[in-house]
């Protein structure tokens, strides 16, 4: 694996959530405006302002039970919101799907599963599909084309995480790391204009967490795709990001690293008084948060 | 019909098998119902089903009991009986929208109602349900036409319900979170697929017992994802291994005094254990030489 540039997000103009920079002229991807989130009759966040732009790589932070996954749900049109109030892509949550790669949680993802990991890429592209993946019969000239090109892009999309060496084996022998590369390359393999990640570096070891960290950013950027990425720690994709939006409290709040993961900042969005401490490797320690049960108690829905 | 003796002339025993037409009937049956198997049992093994599968095949009992109390024909018991399970079993999964995990406390509570309720029909009826070894264990003796017929027009609706909807099926078995994002109905999926499991066993187990359905639906489709990650591949050796063991089963039960059920579910085991074992020494052997390897690359 190549070294990582070490661009650190200091050097990038801090953006807030109106407009960004002129480096992407462009609409943002997904854009919320004074939204709101409700699950089960209770509020999990609301007033939430926050844009992210194509090609822009942005992390989802905040303690269990803040809504991170919640607001993928709501950017996949998944949970209630306020009419309006959430514009993916140009349009109304849910609308445009087919342009998000969505990584879910790994809960309920059985890692043992007796299948290649190629496979599980190739169901991304086509397994919304009706009829079957048989890969003999239906010998019609158009379709033998369509098919060569799944094949096609299904290889490239699996070099483009470097999981070549081992997308013909199965999943249940592959490593955290590797089933999470071909999980990536499974969300990517439609092109999306958008992709969401929920707690990818879950569950791998360091060298793994910034290998995956470094290999989203590289896709972020060759690709041009808005990434959002729900994670715990901040600490190991801090050299990669370019904004962070920290949810807590019912609220959000979006920036720069250096702008939103400061002790007023979080004091004030946790109500609470809260201490961030840079170690001298630049490692932020974010202390006095108070845990979940400030939030409404919001946990995966049952 | 003096007893039959296998003899070293398999072209003499095959023909001799043939004579008979009840033993072409039980042929017949054998080799829809193991297609039938092979395929939806694919899809049960790798769902993590095979105790709702199990469930389903035990709800035989209740539904043949039930169907002598009330006077009904027997194979109308079996189909309800099954159709109610595959629902009661999808509609307590599908409350939790976690996937199947909250399942089995379900489809253990349908399980031991249903057959609370079997053996209160069988006090009930006051007549002797003579065919209970028979439910369970199956018999290939008296197999009619119209059976086979019936049993051939459940395989190809249930092929052709899983022809639709094998992609998006698989996409949801696999990993339903991602499959509920692009949109599919994954619970819809589920209770579907209980029904086709339900009227895969309600017709099979009329005929090879309700243990004898459960076999052919678990071992061979586990043995061949033992042997290949290739879904294409694990399919077609999972019909051929339920294929050889109906065939191996059929033929040796009808030269022996022991139960067909014996049969096939003592080869469906052999072939499990051999498909695991193949898989373990071939995982060992691949391991091996990479450990050989002076310093592995970093990732």
């Amino acid at each position: 694996m190549d070294a990582p540039p070490r661009s650190r997000p200091a050097n990038r103009t801090p953006t807030t959530h109106s407009t960004p920079s002129a480096s992407s002229a462009s609409t943002p991807a997904i854009e919320l405006r004074d939204a709101y989130a409700a699950m089960g009759g209770r509020t999990v966040w609301s007033g939430v302002d926050l844009s992210v732009c194509p090609g822009e790589f942005v992390a989802v932070l905040g303690s269990n039970g803040s809504g991170k996954s919640t607001l993928l749900k709501a950017i996949l049109g998944l949970v209630q919101t306020a009419p309006g109030a959430v514009s993916v892509l140009g349009g109304p949550a849910g609308a445009a799907n087919r342009e998000i790669g969505y990584l879910p949680q790994r809960h309920g993802f059985d890692s043992t599963l007796p299948i290649r990991g190629v496979d599980l890429v190739r169901l991304g592209l086509d397994g919304a599909r009706w009829g079957v993946p048989l890969p003999f019969g239906r010998g019609g000239s158009g379709r033998r084309g369509a098919r060569t090109r799944s094949r096609e892009r299904v290889r490239e999309v699996i070099e483009l995480v470097g999981a070549s060496a081992y997308a013909e084996r199965s999943l249940g022998e592959l490593s955290g790391g590797e089933q999470q590369r071909i999980l990536i390359a499974q969300a990517l393999v439609r092109r999306p204009r958008i992709l969401m990640l929920d707690e990818p570096l879950d569950s791998l070891d360091l060298p793994n967490q910034a290998a995956v960290s470094a290999l989203v950013q590289r896709i972020c950027r060759t690709e041009n795709v808005a990434v959002l990425l729900v994670a715990h720690d901040v600490n190991p994709l801090l050299s990669y990001l370019d904004q962070v939006i920290y949810l807590a409290g019912g609220r959000a709040l979006q920036g720069a690293v250096q702008d939103v993961i400061t002790g007023p900042k979080l004091s004030e969005l946790y109500g609470v008084e809260i201490e961030v401490l840079r170690t001298r490797d630049g490692r932020l320690v974010v202390v006095g948060q108070p845990e979940a049960p400030h939030v409404h108690g919001h946990r995966h829905e049952q | 019909m003096n007893n039959p003796t296998l003899t070293w002339n398999l072209v003499k025993d095959v023909h001799e098998l043939l004579v008979y037409q009840f033993m072409v009937n039980a042929l017949q049956a054998g080799t829809i119902v193991a297609v039938m198997a092979g395929v939806v049992g694919w899809f049960v093994v790798l769902r993590r089903q095979s105790f709702a599968a199990h469930t389903t095949a035990m709800m035989s009992f209740p539904g043949a009991s039930g169907a002598a109390l009330a006077g009904l024909p027997t194979a109308l018991g079996y189909y309800l009986a099954c159709g109610i399970a595959a629902l009661a079993i999808g509609r307590s999964g599908g409350a939790s929208r976690r996937g199947r995990s909250g399942e089995s406390a379900a489809v253990g509570v349908v399980q031991v109602a249903g057959l609370a309720l079997g053996f209160l029909f069988l006090s009930l009826y006051s007549g002797v349900l003579e065919q209970l070894e028979t439910l369970l264990f199956g018999t290939f003796l008296g197999i009619d036409g119209n059976q086979v017929l019936t049993l051939a027009i459940v395989a190809v609706v249930v092929l052709a319900a899983l022809l639709a909807i094998g992609r998006p099926l698989l996409l949801s078995s696999l990993d339903p979170e991602a499959a509920r994002a692009r949109g599919l109905p994954v619970g819809l999926f589920d209770v579907g697929f209980l029904l086709i499991l339900g009227l895969t066993v309600a017709a099979t187990s009329q005929i090879t017992g309700a243990l004898l359905v459960f076999a052919l639906l678990v071992a061979p489709p586990a043995a061949a994802q033992a042997l290949t990650p290739r879904p294409g591949l694990s399919l077609a050796l999972s019909v051929v291994f339920a294929l050889l063991v109906t065939w191996l089963g059929l033929g040796i039960s009808y030269f022996s005094i022991y139960p067909l059920g014996f049969f096939v579910t003592s080869f469906g085991f052999a072939l499990y254990v051999a498909a695991k074992l193949a898989h373990r020494t071939a995982a060992a052997l691949r391991r091996s030489p990479r450990a050989d390897e002076p310093m592995a690359a970093t990732v």
